[in-house]
């Protein structure tokens, strides 16, 4: 066994350290994965214009909503790290990044919430995956970003508890980055289902 | 670092190090790769002696056939091919050949090698659930696919689905792993510009993989709803398009070519030099075709759906870039003999194995360029034509390649020497018998032979491909029997071999032979090095020796 090592002593330089740079990778191939499908989807919808129809019954209201709430999410997100940073130098700060994470985290289970409220009002009006394709795309793709909302909540829970104790603070960064990315494919979804 | 006191669970099972995982892939790979190969000789017993009870099998049913095959191919792609060239070489030299003491993430390392190995523990269970095993072929085409009850088979073909898409989540998480470190973990001197191609590849192919996955990932999803849930995404009787599973399919299936060829490309690039004694020819050239190379493998994908009722202006788009891309690979090609040119080549195991690797896939490529204009394809599609022509591909790729570089690296791995006279046989045995398995199938397709039928005496047409069918048959059994020189050779060295003095018995420039033959484990080298040169230094002229590490100082 080899007496530990300082990485700057013996590697180049890292550009970027390796957390984030692996979530950035990472990330790349998710935007593979909704990309590839909301591309699926747009080709389908100019092709069949009667799901227009069908499209219209989305509930646009609490769309909205949930856009409203993810994007507030994101900023909070973005003032946890920012505080995150500079309680890696003044630790009295993560008090604040705790406050901002835990309030991205609340905000997530709240847009889940008003998703399943939707979920509910449609399933009750007798729509489901099975009524046409439309809305097996619909609850496929909005399902597929529902499950990565809920593992941005439980990445954000995770890094919050250590945020508490004031370690392990450039995790907040990464998990920001993981939210920002869910952030950003509900900006593409609202649109194409609820709005056109 | 803090490691916990070594015992048997934490060195050989649950360990963290990079070259225990890469051990445990390879071994795992080859195992996989017997379960393949015994599908393989079952299935050609079947078309060479139609009906008749194959030993150590029984009768095959046109059922059986069926899952023989999509078991066959799905295994030997995505359970032997990406967990030994990804997985094995990958995960063994990365780390070596940047002077990194090991992955970026070790632990994330471990649990993508665990992921593969859940992922077989899957689809073994889908061998023996009520229905059978998956069938359908490895391309899994809807509508067949779609519905149970085109197939008959239930749960086989769903657990299939998700073994499939586990095994992809490990080499996702193999594929972030390798990019960080190779990133951010290069002893000092190691600019990009000097890496081993063998690193360039493994670096160009997980981008490939991670880019390609995605759709077809959503896919599987999308395919698991329908034979679940009811919904018809690719199930025209609903409204879906059977078309977009082939377009999600193969925008992953072309790139995922290259995944597979990439790695082992590195391997010969890195056998060549050091048994040739000269440096490659064209560092930069190579790099930049291949990188051309993997940008156009995702406009190339609907050359498999030539028949599939693509619209006719689309054809000649994708048939003219499919002829565009065998252009880097000749480029490729020329560069590799360039190599050998006036070199003071010596004949070992591994230097066979890559030659002839190079040899075959080169057969592979010109019959893919047929193959790849459209006219040719429509004659040939779904023949045993083409049978032939991607098993000159994928044969080399995953066999020959991989097998030149366990017996290059075993040195290094194991500390001890494999027995060369065993390895030659091996290596004689196994590329004549190939030839013979698979120029008759050329034949065979000519001849008109689907490759979904199992029983070519039920077709009077067919009845004259017999004998070409037992040829390959036979000569499939001697290759099989060949790999038993092998596995002795492999065990039976690592025990007995004779005993490996030097750090570098190849007298190779690359970091990995700077180290103790085998590394010290959980950190690899004893002296950490300094890169002071490009990899492939050999025969230069103001040295007596005929090579120059990278790691000594000039
Ligand atoms: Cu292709």
């Amino acid at each position: 066994m080899s007496a530990p090592i300082n990485p700057e002593d013996i590697y180049e330089k890292a550009e970027v350290p390796s957390g984030r740079l692996a979530m950035w990778w990472f990330l790349s191939s998710e935007v593979c994965v909704f990309g590839g499908l909301l591309a699926v989807f747009v080709m389908l919808r100019l092709k069949n214009p009667i799901w227009e129809e069908s499209a219209a019954k989305t509930l646009t209201v609490i769309g909205t909503i949930n856009t409203l709430l993810l994007l507030t999410s994101s900023l909070f997100i973005v003032l946890a790290h920012h505080y995150a940073e500079k309680a890696m130098k003044d630790i009295k700060f993560k008090e604040h990044a705790s406050y901002y994470l835990g309030l991205a985290i609340f905000l997530g289970f709240c847009f889940l919430g008003f998703k399943s409220f939707e979920y509910y009002n449609e399933l009750s009006h007798g729509v489901t995956p099975l009524t046409n394709l439309f809305w097996s795309f619909y609850f496929f793709i909005t399902g597929l970003h529902g499950f990565h909302v809920l593992i941005g909540i439980f990445i954000n829970l995770w890094v919050w508890k250590d945020v508490k104790q004031g370690v392990n603070l450039q995790r907040v960064e990464i998990a920001g980055l993981y939210w920002h990315f869910v952030d950003v494919v509900w900006i593409f979804v609202f649109p194409l289902f609820y709005v056109a | 670092m803090g490691h916990a006191k070594p015992n048997f669970w934490n060195t050989y099972v649950f360990s963290i190090d990079h070259k225990m995982i890469a051990k445990q892939y390879l071994i795992t790979g080859l195992l996989m790769a017997a379960m393949g190969g015994f599908f393989a000789y079952v299935f050609r017993m079947q078309l060479a002696f139609p009906g008749e009870a194959v030993p150590f099998f029984g009768v095959v049913e046109p059922g059986s056939y069926n899952s023989l095959i999509t078991l066959h191919g799905s295994i030997m792609i995505f359970w032997v091919g990406m967990p030994l060239l990804l997985g094995g070489f990958g995960n063994y030299l990365i780390p070596l050949m940047i002077g990194a003491d090991d992955m970026a993430f070790p632990k994330l390392n471990a649990m993508s090698y665990w992921t593969y190995l859940a992922s077989i523990v899957v689809l073994i269970i889908s061998f023996i659930v009520p229905d059978g095993p998956a069938s359908g072929g490895w391309t899994f085409y809807p509508p067949l696919s779609a519905n149970p009850d085109y197939t008959g088979v239930g749960a086989g073909i769903n657990l299939w689905i998700i073994a499939v898409a586990l095994e992809f989540f490990s080499v996702l998480m193999g594929g972030v792993n390798y990019l960080t470190t190779v990133c951010n973990m290069r002893v000092k001197g190691l600019s990009f510009m000097r890496l081993p191609m063998m690193i360039w590849m493994q670096l160009i192919a997980a981008i490939l993989f991670m880019f390609s996955v995605g759709p077809l990932l959503a896919g599987s999803i999308m395919m698991l709803l329908d034979r679940t849930a009811g919904t018809s995404f690719f199930l025209p009787a609903g409204g879906g398009d059977p078309l977009l599973f082939q377009h999600l399919f193969w925008f992953f299936g072309h790139p995922e070519v290259y995944v597979l060829l990439l790695p082992a490309l590195g391997v010969v690039m890195e056998v060549l030099p050091v048994h040739a004694r000269k440096p490659l020819f064209g560092y930069k050239l190579l790099l930049w075709a291949f990188v051309a190379a993997g940008a156009l493998s995702f406009v190339v994908w609907a050359h498999h759906q030539f028949i599939s009722g693509m619209d006719p202006r689309m054809v000649m788009p994708f048939a003219a870039l499919t002829l565009i891309i065998s252009v880097p690979f000749a480029v490729c090609m020329f560069a590799l003999i360039a190599t050998l040119f006036k070199g003071n080549i010596s004949l070992t195991t591994p230097m066979l194995f890559t030659l002839g690797m190079v040899a075959e896939f080169l057969i592979g490529g010109i019959t893919g360029v047929i193959v790849g204009a459209s006219a040719g394809d429509i004659y040939y599609h779904d023949t045993y034509y083409i049978i032939a022509h991607f098993h000159y591909t994928m044969v080399p790729i995953t066999i020959f390649a991989m097998l030149s570089g366990v017996y290059h690296w075993y040195p290094k791995m194991w500390g001890r020497m494999y027995n060369e006279t065993l390895g030659k046989l091996h290596f004689w045995l196994s590329a004549i018998s190939f030839n013979f398995i698979f120029i008759p199938l050329f034949q065979v397709g000519q001849m008109g032979h689907h490759r979904r039928i199992p029983d070519p005496t039920e077709y009077e047409f067919l009845v004259s491909t017999m004998p070409y069918h037992k040829i390959a048959t036979y000569a499939l059994i001697v290759l099989l029997l060949a790999q038993f020189l092998f596995i002795f050779n492999f065990f039976w060295s690592m025990f007995k071999g004779k005993k490996v003095e030097s750090n570098n018995p190849w007298q190779a420039t690359t970091l990995e032979w700077q180290c103790p033959s085998p590394p010290v484990a959980h950190g690899n080298f004893v002296e950490i090095p300094t890169v002071h040169r490009g990899p492939y230094e050999y025969s230069t002229p103001e040295r007596t020796e005929d090579f120059y590490p990278q790691w000594e100082k000039s």
